[in-house]
């Protein structure tokens, strides 16, 4: 059976594609300065950017994408100034939008089903606008990192000498941490923002275990997101599942088979990462 | 101050807190000059170089490098700055091209794509380290001298006037320094830059430097190696006087207030 011959579901399957493909290009970036659970803090921003937009009564997508940004100049900027370790940080930001967000949307009047929409994602009921809203957004992650990947490379690389050779490192880290807003609301009606940070990071995980560079670590980033996609919404359509759901358990099941085919790579000596002083 | 001059340090002193590092330490390099700066651990090398990047800001005297203050200069590129022991993530799965190409972007502007000159570059310093062959592997496949090599054409490829290495070849066999010194012999002989090496032997490059400045808190030696030969440290690839000779040398960390 053809899972995408009802118009609902080709607009799930162009709008999950379009985040499929941009959000695993963010997440290589990400995983690579252990920032791995960077875009889960800032999904839960971006919850509680949502709450905001329903009392508000602004269109949410905006709402979310300003305290989405918000949250991750925040954090990077608590991260880079070493002001509290990332765990602490993300764990502020974690459950304060979770909780900001819940709060609000039941002041908001929203209904409790309301509020799983744009934690789990709603996919299936995304309207056309919707669909292009979210392509639009997946293109310019697609197009930012055409233009920056390579210097986000280099400071990914070493930040000092990146410095040192005069790149502009805060702000790339800044561009970094745009991107993730950026995904993290593109994606609030895809997989909504709960799941989104599996799907920039688990891709990105299976891909770096057989991808043999960096160039070929994010296309294969995006190829394995698509297809998570993809049979996520086929499996999801024939069994009758939550998509969003479904998708990142495809991205899982692809990670599973990943580390059995390949066999798990093993972290370098610990001595490899030790600081000269 | 003379035109020729890349470097100069100028009676500049640091301390970690309380811990002093650097005493009056004054020298300079110029253009076309390869300079080894020797002395033995823990002597302020490495804070010395993080001060000549402008990681550090001197808390005495002044640092002038292409004609600025180190934190002024803007054409980075013209810097080629190899840290000691280059922290690269043991899990980046990334190739040695990739890696040098990095070293490129600074001086193309880094939002631009690589073109021509910037394709030759990559290719002219990867042969001058000898890892053409290897340029599709994995960095984190290689062995640790294979990887210094990868950082120092990373640093070659943006075709810098002065190069600075911190311990490039510490731990690193004997054929991996040959390779090392031709690179770097190279640079200084067809694209007239200056080196400074940082090292605590001399080994390989031994026969080719024009300086060495030695360094134990101050500067206590600062001349021409036959200079250094005449007291009797011999630098050559089988002497360890060097070493010895550091390890004898009275400390002159001023601590003489
Ligand atoms: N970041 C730092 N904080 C405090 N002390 C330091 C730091 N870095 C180096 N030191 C100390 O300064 C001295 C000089 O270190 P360094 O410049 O690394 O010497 P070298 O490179 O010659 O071995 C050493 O005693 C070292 O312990
Ligand atoms: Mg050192």
């Amino acid at each position: 059976m053809w899972p995408f011959e009802l118009e609902f579901m080709q607009r799930a399957l162009v709008a999950g594609l379009a985040i499929g493909i941009a959000a695993p290009l963010v997440g290589t970036f990400l995983v690579q300065r252990n920032m791995a659970l960077f875009g889960d803090g800032i999904g839960h921003a971006a919850f509680a950017g949502v709450g905001a937009g329903l009392l508000l009564d602004v269109w949410p997508v905006w709402s979310a994408l300003v305290v989405a940004a918000c949250g991750a100049v925040v954090v990077e900027w608590l991260r880079s100034h070493g002001r509290a370790t990332s765990d602490l940080a993300l764990a502020l930001v974690f459950y304060s939008g979770l909780a900001a967000g819940s709060v609000m949307i039941g002041k908001s009047g929203s209904s409790q089903i309301g509020g799983d929409r744009y934690l789990f994602g709603s996919i299936l009921t995304a309207s056309w606008s919707d669909v292009r809203t979210v392509v639009a957004l997946a293109a310019a992650i697609i197009v930012t990192v055409a233009i920056a990947g390579r210097a986000l490379f280099a400071v990914v690389l070493d930040e000092e000498s990146a410095r040192v050779n005069g790149l502009p490192v805060d702000r790339l880290n800044l561009v970094l941490a745009a991107l993730t807003a950026v995904t993290v609301v593109a994606a609030i009606d895809v997989v909504g923002t709960l799941l989104i940070a599996a799907l920039m990071v688990l891709p990105v995980a299976s891909s770096r275990l057989i991808a043999r560079s960096f160039r070929a670590t994010l296309v294969g980033a995006a190829l394995v997101g698509a297809l998570s996609v993809t049979s996520g919404l086929t499996v999801a359509r024939r069994f009758d599942l939550a998509p969003g759901g479904t998708i990142v358990l495809c991205a899982s099941a692809v990670f599973l088979v990943a580390i059995a085919t390949r066999g798990v790579r093993l972290p370098p000596a610990a001595a490899e990462h030790t600081h000269e002083h | 101050m003379n035109d020729n001059v890349v470097l100069d340090v100028n009676r500049v002193g640091f301390s970690y807190g309380h811990h002093r590092v650097l005493h009056d330490v004054s020298f300079s390099l110029r253009a076309g000059e390869f300079g080894a700066l020797v002395g033995p651990n823990g002597s302020g090398k490495s804070t010395l170089l993080r001060l000549l990047m402008g990681l550090l800001r001197p808390q005495a005297g002044s640092i002038t490098i292409l004609g600025t203050e180190p934190r002024a200069l803007r054409d980075r590129w013209r810097i080629g700055y190899v840290p000691q022991r280059p922290a690269l993530t043991g899990d980046l799965p990334a190739t040695v091209e990739e890696v040098v190409r990095v070293g490129r972007l600074a001086r193309r502007g880094w939002w631009r794509f690589a073109n021509a000159s910037d394709r030759d570059a990559v290719d002219h310093a990867l042969e001058a380290v000898r890892l053409a062959d290897l340029r599709h592997r994995l960095v984190a496949e290689l062995s640790g001298g294979q990887q210094q090599r990868v950082m120092i054409a990373k640093a070659l490829a943006g075709e810098p006037e002065l190069l600075v290495l911190d311990e490039p070849i510490a731990g690193v066999d004997r054929e991996a320094q040959q390779q090392f010194r031709d690179s770097v012999v190279h640079l200084v002989a067809h694209h007239g830059a200056s080196v400074l090496l940082v090292s605590h032997e001399l080994g390989a490059v031994a026969d080719d430097l024009d300086r060495v400045i030695v360094l134990r808190g101050g500067v206590v030696f600062d001349g021409a190696p036959d200079d250094l030969t005449a007291q009797g440290v011999h630098l050559g690839i089988h002497q360890d006087d060097l070493p010895r000779w550091l390890e004898d040398l009275e400390p002159s960390n001023g601590d003489d207030h």
